[in-house]
């Protein structure tokens, strides 16, 4: 009984491990499949799923011979001789007919139809022609192989996208979007969080209450009014509507209620016992802030960087509502929806744009994890 | 490159700005009221300073806040009883179009499937899969490949899952790997995302995969807060692990399930990114957000329209938002 109950608590342990190998496997390979689609040809993208790229593929190719022209007399006979493959992968089956692109074996010696000779294909690729009459005709004749091609990689999407699909700039455009956009929320966000935090003034509660809900105003409803407002200013000033500026602003204001809260938090749990000994000698507000809660918030600080970093950089909306679609206001998020349009099936340039556009998200997730999970405890688990 | 100078320069020059105003607002208290002098002076001085410096704090936020955020709120309801150009009111005739239009219904019941859909399935997936990796060794791991696709932007991640999704002529080998899979058991690819009614699901299931990591996190962390003792009485009661994690964890960590599910639900009304990368709204997929962006510049724009689109959006989250004040209230009476 005491075995059976052991064996039980093994294989449960087991399942376990493996219901949880399965879940990190659908998790992962999603992305996995476009960073190695992002290391292929196109050609053997279009051909062959991602999950085949490291095996051996095979291929049905129509080759052609070299010319009648080529050919040299030995022994009496016209002979062409080449090779079809370039070195890389070797010839599985040939044949000589369109039907039956698969008739013969490597090393076999097929007949012509109709007569005209032998044609004998090796498996490295190397072929021979050979007739007791001179060939005809000015083009070289077709071939029916099927070659296996090695595993092959490549960076040559990645150059093709950075330059000539404008990813490259795009990326630039991204990051001028994105610094500043985080940056400058940062310390408006803390002097208010230290205010609603360690001060007393009337309407306290109710502007806490007001920014908590904020925080779950939806974007579209700041969308039309700030567009009328951002082009009404474009017109009075004639500046233009769709500038860096516009967007660093409207980012700051949509990213403070989620600062403030979040920093709040933080900044109220900070040890009274400091705060009123400094009080005690003579410190201002002014004079605690700079020289205590601020270098005392850094981790959460940190945290809401990181969120607002990420947020920026994935935004599709506020981009393309606020910011052209030029080359040089084009973000990565806004070219990616372009090249979805225009690039549809254009595989190869799609999953590199997409990789190219994940990278520094990536990075910051898998370096700054720790405050992001801070950062996701502090802003959501209240109350519990 | 110009413009990264130009961003380098504005960090620059809006950090040093920002310091500057909390400074000199700073000083400028001090030298109107200056908190020396005679003792009732100075302590008179000292109150009006204590009175006004917390505006002086929240003052530049509470701009940023009112221009970007209140405003706009007030300005959408009013837009939304304009005509297309805001300037001709129209009285509830947007609502009365909204009501009767056929893309409208259509995104209303769309919407609805996901607020069902994407949070069930987000939270009940963040849940167990917290339960099962805080049970190996290698559970850090795990949840870290779990969590990532949050730091993936929404049309990033419908990159990656129109990959999967890729549909090729049934005679040529399918390079998507649901495809694939469909065909090595012998099934019919399929166009999976002009399916009607279905592929809404195809769609859900990229925010499921976006905020699954999500919900691990937080309720990992409320997970871990459940009392070792309950466990252990539990346990010597003859509790088995599914029993306990259903009986005894799940109930104490409700609270902090309704917060998952209300952020997500939150997430999930304002989802634009995915459908305008996926389908646009084609095929039965459309939703309100992308259909208020359509409104926004659909022939020159439509803000009447637009705006009552996005009200309505905003009534969706109106009951949450009171829930929130309410937990905040709750919170502040606490301490």
């Amino acid at each position: 009984m005491a075995r059976m109950r052991r064996r039980k608590g093994v294989w449960g342990k087991y399942m376990v491990h493996l219901s949880v190998v399965l879940i990190v496997v659908v998790w992962t390979v999603p992305t996995f499949g476009i960073l190695v689609s992002s290391f292929r040809g196109k050609d053997e993208i279009s051909v062959s799923g991602w999950w085949t790229a490291l095996t051996t593929s095979e291929h049905n190719v129509i080759g052609r011979a070299k010319s009648p022209s080529d050919a040299v007399e030995q022994d009496g006979k016209y002979v062409i001789s080449g090779n079809l493959l370039n070195g890389k992968g070797y010839v599985t089956a040939f044949g000589v007919r369109i039907i039956n692109p698969t008739e013969f074996k490597a090393g076999d010696t097929a007949e012509l139809p109709g007569g005209g000779g032998t044609l004998t294909i090796n498996r490295d690729g190397s072929y021979r022609l050979v007739s007791d009459t001179p060939f005809e005709g000015s083009t070289g004749r077709r071939i029916y192989y099927t070659a296996a091609l090695p595993p092959s990689f490549t960076l040559a999407n990645y150059e093709k996208v950075l330059t000539s699909e404008g990813i490259g700039q795009s990326f630039l455009n991204s990051l001028t979007v994105a610094v500043p956009a985080t940056v400058i929320p940062i310390l408006i966000a803390a002097y208010a969080a230290y205010a609603l935090a360690w001060m007393r003034f009337p309407g306290r509660a109710l502007l806490l209450a007001v920014i908590v809900g904020l925080l779950v105003v939806p974007l579209q409803m700041s969308l039309i009014p700030l567009l009328k407002l951002y082009n009404g200013i474009g017109d009075i000033f004639g500046v233009p509507a769709k500038t860096y500026l516009g967007i660093w602003l409207a980012h700051t204001g949509f990213g403070l209620p989620l600062a403030i809260y979040l920093l709040r938090n933080y900044i109220a749990g900070l040890p009274t016992e400091i705060m009123e000994s400094a009080r005690v000698d003579g410190a201002t507000d002014f004079e605690i802030f700079v020289r205590i809660v601020l270098p005392l918030s850094v981790p959460a600080l940190a945290s809401f960087a990181i969120f607002q970093f990420l947020w920026v950089w994935n935004d599709l909306l506020v981009a393309i509502v606020f910011l052209g679609n030029t080359e040089q206001q084009l973000v990565l998020t806004g070219r990616l929806r372009e090249l979805l349009g225009s690039r549809g099936g254009d595989w190869e340039i799609l999953t590199t744009s997409a990789f190219v556009s994940i990278l520094v998200p990536l990075i910051v997730f898998f370096s700054l994890q720790r405050y992001l999970v801070r950062g996701l405890l502090a802003g959501s688990v209240k109350g519990g | 490159m110009g413009h990264l100078i130009s961003a380098a320069v504005t960090i620059v020059l809006g950090v040093a700005l920002a310091g500057a105003y909390f400074y000199a607002a700073n000083k400028i208290l001090d030298i109107i009221w200056p908190p020396r002098g005679p003792a009732l002076q100075a302590a008179r001085n000292q109150k009006i300073s204590a009175t006004i410096r917390p505006w002086l704090f929240l003052g530049p936020a509470m701009l940023f806040l009112g221009l970007y955020l209140v405003y706009p709120v007030v300005d959408s309801i009013r837009l939304s009883f304009f005509g297309r150009d805001g300037v001709n009111f129209v009285g509830f005739s947007n609502y009365v179009w909204a009501a009767n239009d056929q893309q409208f219904r259509e995104s209303i019941f769309n919407n609805i499937l996901w607020l069902i859909v994407v949070p069930a399935f987000s939270t009940a997936f963040g849940l167990v899969i917290a339960y099962l990796t805080d049970r190996i060794w290698w559970g850090n791991i795990a949840k870290s490949m779990v969590f990532m696709p949050m730091a993936i932007s929404f049309i990033g991640a419908s990159v990656i899952w129109k990959f999967i999704y890729d549909y090729r002529g049934a005679d040529s080998p399918q390079i998507g790997l649901l495809n694939a899979i469909v065909q090595l058991f012998g099934g019919t690819p399929q166009a999976w995302i002009t399916v009607p009614f279905w592929n809404n699901f195809f769609l859900m299931v990229i925010l499921v995969w976006i905020q699954t990591g999500f919900a691990m996190v937080i309720l990992s962390a409320a997970l871990r807060g459940v009392p070792e003792e309950t466990i252990e009485a539990a346990t010597i009661d003859g509790a088995k692990g599914r029993h306990i994690f259903f009986y005894i964890m799940v109930p104490q960590i409700w609270p902090t399930i309704a917060v998952v599910w209300t952020t997500i639900t939150i997430t999930v009304l304002k989802v634009f990114d995915i459908v305008i990368a996926m389908t646009n709204g084609q095929w039965n997929t459309q939703v309100l957000a992308n259909m208020m962006y359509d409104w926004m510049f659909r022939g020159g724009g439509d803000f009447g329209r637009g705006a009552t689109i996005a009200v309505v959006i905003m009534l969706a989250v109106v009951p949450i938002m009171v829930w929130n004040i309410r937990r905040l209230n709750a919170e502040q009476a606490e301490h």
